[in-house]
């Protein structure tokens, strides 16, 4: 073992194990499933599938700490309802209820909180899910940083639609879709935080896509995998998706669209928009047969309307995802260790 | 995106690839020495497309890479004082010193922080006056300017909590030490970024003092692979000189303030390369007039013995004398979560770039 893995794992957490990365992966993998061992864990999916006296239940949780908590495009109360909601529709599941819990520090003002709270429950009133329960803490001034939000959630979920979120029915010539551009949460976020003096019309693509998500499952077309796309971009999704699977995938990097101010943003950090975190954009799997009738049904949805097809499953060259490049090249799209830094030159 | 997919164009990168693909079977070696030509080459899969018979080696141009674990170790040390801000850009907060790095420092506490320019860390200096701030300058001619123009910065609204910790090096001296060193190349893809600053005639004795070509190149895939075309042509005429690809960004003279400024602040020092060992008169440390603001002579720290790492082949492969897939380490203990060599740490590293595009080993 290196030297600096050792002092990493007898010491200290680095902010690469938030990341969404292989550090994140490993710490799950070698602690949390290590203790918490259970099959239902080890599937590592977006939500918990449960059955409970015969009904299946999908059940989830995930905690906001977005700085700063208003962007453009959304804020961290927004989020903590569209990142849970999310997480169990792309799971296959029609979300319900959700917990909502404050970790508040002492001098918050009142009413940033109330616009928060308030931006919550449009949300949650949109997405059709009801805040049920709740918890409040404040900590003293400097114990965090304004405000925090854990969100849980439960939605049902139809037993033919239990294996969308393992994508085990994946299998070769399978369309890889995703429904709209990349990377603009990401930017909006990486904009209003540390570009003071620098002016962007970026916006976060921040939704609850469990109605969309809804309509395509009531086509009746075969969906064999949805996983939204949030920290890691669709780089790790894509990763992810390959490696657990044991398939290939082939994308084509002219299939998917970037907006331009978020383009040109990335190129002037170094940053690779296919790791930049989206909360709006979902990538889907389905047969071949039935792509047409998915994409339009998604393109009448609001947040919709520029899905395409990028990519396809491939039976060659298992477990890697490949990126047929803008130029006609050919490289291995992998998962990305840590947090994306800007380059230095 | 305008100025960017003009030089992404499809159609154009396969004239150029048909282009060079008939003028020679021969085959042809040419260096990459930037990083960010690296970055560029694998990100975009261009030697997937390129003939055979063209190879391409990745050079020493990668900041990150070449920086002395000494350098690495001295910064740890710096980041471990009470009244100490390191200010630095992303790259390096992952290079593995001897037995830490600043990544894992600032895990545990030391106050670290990436900025983008440093004109962020002269903000950070005057809002902490009780604190010393120091700036890690590292890169090559096209960095050494903005590092200049920090202090000037400085000094102009006297900060005295401000300090530059320089491992600015400069580009020719380990070119020419390539060569001396035994590393046969047909020509160089030459650093376009530097060249912006220093002009293209930097490299004017290299044709006729080591045989081999030089073309200036741009970053985008038309840019290297138009370059690559003007370097083959080079070696099948046998007329090697010195080109200009990059011709929107780079003047023959360069960028003469920024030259100016950089001769105002730096000194010229032997300094040490990862791979390379001492340059004579590669480096750049802060001048006599200003320093007040050099790190090394205003912060006494005590600094760990530096310890190399077994096995790591970076020295070699930041000379092209061998690809990443040649080393034990690669892919194997050395991984981009676990980088074992600084070629592994930076995105414009071989290592790095080989890694996540190209074949990641298994």
């Amino acid at each position: 073992m290196h030297i600096l893995d050792l002092i990493i794992m007898e010491n200290n957490i680095l902010l690469g194990h938030g990341s969404g990365g292989t550090l994140s992966h490993n710490l799950i993998k070698d602690l949390f499933v290590r203790y918490f061992d259970n099959h239902i864990l080890k599937l590592q999916t977006d939500s918990a599938l449960l059955n409970m006296n015969g009904a299946n239940i999908a059940f989830t949780t995930d905690s906001f700490i977005v700085d700063p908590i208003f962007f453009p495009g959304g804020d961290i109360g927004k989020l903590a309802v569209c990142g849970t909601v999310n997480d169990l529709a792309v799971s296959g599941a029609i979300p319900k209820y959700l917990s909502a819990s404050f970790i508040i520090e002492e001098g918050f003002s009142f009413k940033e909180l109330e616009t928060i709270v308030s931006s919550m429950a449009d949300e949650a009133k949109k997405a059709g899910v009801l805040i049920v329960t709740g918890d409040t803490k404040v900590v003293n001034k400097g114990q965090c940083d304004k405000l925090f939000i854990n969100t849980s959630g439960i939605g049902v979920i139809e037993e033919k639609h239990k294996s969308i979120s393992t994508g085990e029915k994946i299998k070769s010539g399978d369309k890889i879709i995703i429904n709209g551009t990349i990377a603009d949460h990401g930017m909006a976020i990486m904009a209003a935080r540390n570009f003071e003096n620098f002016k962007t019309n970026i916006k976060s693509d921040c939704a609850c896509l469990n109605h969309m998500i809804k309509e395509i499952l009531d086509t009746n077309c075969i969906i064999k995998f949805i996983r939204d796309a949030t920290r890691g971009g669709i780089a790790t999704i894509l990763c992810e998706l390959t490696e657990k699977n044991n398939i290939g995938i082939e994308i084509d990097e002219s299939k998917v669209a970037a907006n331009e101010n978020v383009r040109g943003m990335c190129e002037l950090l170094g940053f690779d928009p296919f790791y930049v975190a989206n909360e709006g954009k979902i990538i889907l799997v389905a047969p071949d047969e039935d792509v047409d009738k998915i994409i339009s049904v998604m393109k009448q949805n609001e947040f919709g309307k520029d899905s395409a097809v990028i990519g396809e499953v491939v039976n060659n060259r298992s477990g890697k995802a490949v990126l047929k490049t803008g130029i006609g090249g050919k490289r291995i799209i992998d998962m990305l260790a840590d947090e994306q830094l800007p380059r230095i030159c | 995106m305008k100025y960017i997919d003009e030089f992404r164009d499809k159609e154009i990168v396969f004239k150029l690839i048909e282009k060079i693909s008939s003028v020679t079977q021969k085959e042809i070696v040419l260096m990459e020495v930037c990083g960010g030509h690296t970055w560029a080459i694998q990100k975009f899969g261009i030697p997937s497309l390129l003939p055979k018979n063209i190879k391409l080696l990745s050079g020493p141009g990668c900041p990150v890479c070449v920086t002395s674990k000494k350098f690495i170790d001295q910064a740890v040390a710096y980041s471990r004082l009470n009244d100490v801000i390191i200010t630095t850009y992303g790259d390096l907060i992952r290079v593995p010193g001897s037995t830490s790095s600043l990544n894992v420092e600032k895990g545990k506490g030391a106050d670290i922080r990436i900025v983008y320019s440093i004109l962020d860390a002269l903000q950070i200096a005057n809002e902490n006056p009780a604190k010393k701030i120091v700036f890690l300058g590292i890169g090559f001619e096209t960095t050494a300017p903005g590092s200049a123009a920090g202090i000037i910065n400085a000094a102009r609204k006297s900060l005295n909590n401000f300090f530059l910790f320089s491992s600015h090096k400069i580009m020719p001296p380990a070119m020419a030490a390539l060569i001396d060193e035994g590393v046969t190349i047909n020509g160089y893809i030459a650093p376009g970024h530097v060249s912006a600053i220093t002009g293209s005639h930097i490299y004017d004795d290299m044709p006729a003092k080591y045989g081999v070509g030089c073309v200036i190149s741009g970053f985008e895939p038309t840019d290297i692979l138009q370059s690559i075309y003007m370097l083959v042509k080079q070696v099948v005429e046998n007329k090697f000189c010195v080109e200009i690809q990059y011709k929107r960004v780079v003047k023959p003279e360069g960028n003469i303030k920024a030259q100016e400024i950089m001769k105002e602040v730096f000194a010229l020092r032997d300094d040490w390369w990862r791979g390379l060992g001492t340059i004579k008169n590669s480096g750049l440390c802060v001048n006599e007039k200003f320093s007040n603001f050099d790190a090394e002579k205003m912060i006494q720290v005590q600094v760990e013995e530096t310890k190399e790492e077994t096995g790591c082949i970076c020295g070699e492969i930041l000379k092209g004398l061998k690809t990443p897939h040649q080393c034990k380490l690669f892919a194997t203990v050395c991984t981009t979560s676990n980088p074992i060599g600084a070629c592994m740490v930076s995105q414009e590293g071989a290592c790095n770039a080989y890694f996540r595009f190209n074949n990641n080993g298994k």
